[in-house]
């Protein structure tokens, strides 16, 4: 569902040029549930970003549900986005202005649905995540949690194929982290494939399948299921 | 996005920034209102000039004695005072063609005195004409009689402002009053017209011309007010009492004629053109009002980049967000011009109250042709920030770069 395929992305930094991804390559398939650890700047967030379509590759190839998504225009990635991409962000990223159910029909918004659909599903997906009672509080009224979920409830409003999670739990205490990862973990169990980046080793272990990122490239793929160490064929 | 929602989204967004939005509002406020009030004083300015002329009576012709043309000739030799403008001249004038009436005027101050109380008062010696001419109408009584002009009659017409002084709480007509030492019966008192480039029509007593020449002792006419039938007669007729003039002045050109039509158009085509050029300078405030639209948007850019981030990843192409950017721009720039428009039509409400006298009023195109350039600059300069706002980088913008 998801193929890389000697992906580089290059940044210059004043003289230097910096390799954030340095030829990954990295099947994953549907429903999977991946965690993605490493240092800061070891190129896990590129990734992701390269992922999410919202950074495009200097070379390689991205095919995503078999589409090559490094040759679709501006707007065809932007539709590719809203219709298979969910994105959760460490910082919640919601509109301060708008309420909780505002917050989670903007996608549906930006995507044109009517007004009574977008009800109609805006409602089921907050009830979903046990946000109704909060449907008509702005995001300064909510807790850290909450506002997390109702993230949650935006990027998965669309019924991606894919939800991707920059360091969902950064920004949150314990028990509101706890609650989001269970809520993520549902989603993934209900078949979204669930990609989280972090660098806490104790959200990354929790994911049946975990990458191991250094100077821009895969150095370690683990399933934990097998309980074996399967370094994948094309890292270094 | 449907239409719908776009605006919807876009005015939460204006909304939600209130200082930001009340900020570019009133700068369009202000352009628009400047714009319009401005228009509306030069088109009262027109409005009052045409009004001065039309209480004047149409299709006129005002005859001056003297002449104050430099014509380029020689200069008068000695001896060669222009003649005054007799009642014989304007009455030899009611036998051109074309000519509907004459009325002959006689100015002068005396004191008039009714029973004890008594004041000086403006005299205007005419003929029975000046009613129709000077489109006067009466309040009560009746206008000189019509008859001939040379035979004096101690008859008096009133003004309404001087009836109301000389005889409070008693009818006028019927009694007598005296104007320096004669006599006269008041037959009429005249309605409250107001006022027609200087000569009030409330404050002034009107005797026969020949009484009045006899009062001040003066042979000639102040001026001479003749009556063209057809408006496109007057510049024929004009002709005509020109020359019969000179005719019977000697072959002396000394009589001033101007006719009332020709300077009022010209009045009329300057003060037009004065307030086009008023507006084009007030439409200048209204590029300001724009410029700081752009400003405005560009913060707000800047500032909202994390949302449009946001957006972007949500899935909107450059399209969209260049779209309710746009939409943002617009929306503040029609609140504003309508915020403006109320500001002005409070403005000119209040000129019309404090100056009930001058005719302030916006033109219909003003309103029109104010708001269609606050919403074409604002949503002009909108789009340099709304595009600078689409191609944002996605991952630069939720990062908060």
């Amino acid at each position: 569902m998801i193929e890389l395929d000697g992906i580089c992305r290059e940044f210059q930094v004043g003289d230097s040029l910096v390799h954030a991804l340095a030829d990954v390559s990295l099947r994953i398939g549907p429903g999977e549930y991946l965690s993605v650890m490493g240092p800061s700047g070891s190129g896990k967030s590129t990734l992701l970003n390269v992922l999410g379509l919202l950074d495009q590759p200097d070379r390689g190839r991205y095919l995503l549900g078999g589409r090559d998504t490094t040759q679709l225009s501006e707007a065809e990635q932007a539709r590719a986005r809203r219709e298979q991409i969910g994105f959760v962000f460490q910082t919640f990223h919601l509109v301060p202005r708008l309420t909780a159910a505002e917050n989670v029909g903007l996608p549906m918004l930006l995507a044109g649905f009517e007004p009574a659909e977008r009800e109609r599903r805006v409602a089921a997906s907050l009830d979903r995540l046990g946000l109704t009672d909060r449907a008509d509080h702005r995001p300064d009224q909510l807790s850290g949690g909450q506002r997390q979920r109702v993230a949650i409830a935006r990027a998965t409003v669309m019924q991606p194929a894919v939800l991707l999670a920059d360091e969902p739990t950064g920004n949150l205490d314990r028990a509101s982290g706890h609650e989001v990862v269970d809520t993520l973990e549902a989603l993934n169990a209900a078949g979204i494939t669930l990609i989280v980046v972090t660098h806490d080793p104790a959200l990354g272990d929790r994911a049946a399948r975990q990458l191991k990122m250094e100077d821009g490239a895969l150095v370690g793929d683990y399933r934990r299921d097998a309980g074996a160490r399967e370094a994948a064929g094309e890292t270094r | 996005m449907s239409p719908e929602d776009g605006l919807r989204f876009a005015s939460r967004a204006l909304t939600g920034h209130r200082t930001r939005s009340l900020l570019m509002l009133l700068a369009m406020a202000i352009g628009v209102a400047s714009v319009v009030l401005l228009t509306a004083l030069g088109e009262g300015a027109r409005r009052y000039v045409n009004q001065q002329f039309s209480a004047l009576g149409s299709n006129l012709l005002i005859l001056l004695p003297g002449r104050n043309e430099t014509t380029g000739g020689a200069p008068p030799m000695l001896g060669s005072v222009p003649r005054e403008l007799s009642l014989d001249d304007a009455l030899a004038l009611l036998r051109l063609p074309g000519v509907k009436a004459v009325a002959p005027i006689t100015l002068g101050s005396a004191p008039v005195s009714a029973g004890r109380l008594s004041r000086d008062v403006l005299i205007s010696g005419s003929t029975a004409s000046m009613l129709p001419v000077r489109q006067l109408s009466m309040r009560s009584g009746r206008f000189l009689p019509a008859g001939d002009p040379r035979r004096a009659s101690a008859l008096a017409v009133l003004g309404a402002k001087t009836a109301a002084e000389l005889f409070p709480n008693r009818n006028p007509i019927g009694q007598t009053l005296r104007i320096d030492e004669w006599r006269f019966r008041v037959i009429g008192v005249l309605d409250d017209v107001g006022e027609a480039f200087g000569m009030n029509t409330s404050d002034v007593v009107i005797v026969p011309v020949v009484a009045a020449q006899a009062l001040f002792d003066v042979e000639g006419l102040f001026r001479v007010l003749v009556e063209v039938r057809q408006r496109e007669a007057i510049p024929r007729v004009r002709q005509r009492v020109i020359e019969l003039l000179k005719l019977r002045h000697d072959g002396e050109d000394d009589v001033t004629v101007i006719a009332q039509d020709s300077m009022l158009a010209t009045f009329d085509d300057v003060l037009r053109a004065l307030t086009l050029g008023i507006a084009g300078i007030a439409a200048i405030s209204l590029a300001v009002a724009g410029i700081l639209t752009m400003n405005v948007m560009l913060v707000a850019v800047s500032q909202r980049t994390g949302e449009i981030g946001l957006l972007k990843a949500l899935g909107a192409p450059q399209r969209q967000i260049l779209a309710l950017f746009v939409t943002e721009a617009a929306l503040l720039s029609l609140a504003g011009a309508l915020a403006g428009l109320a500001l002005a039509q409070g403005l000119i409400a209040l000129a019309a109250q404090i100056w009930p006298d001058f005719p302030i009023g916006a033109p219909g195109w003003a309103p029109i042709a104010a708001c269609g350039t606050a919403m074409f600059v604002g949503t002009l300069f909108g789009l340099l920030p709304a595009r600078r706002a689409a191609r944002l980088d996605p991952v630069a913008a939720l990062a908060g770069r």
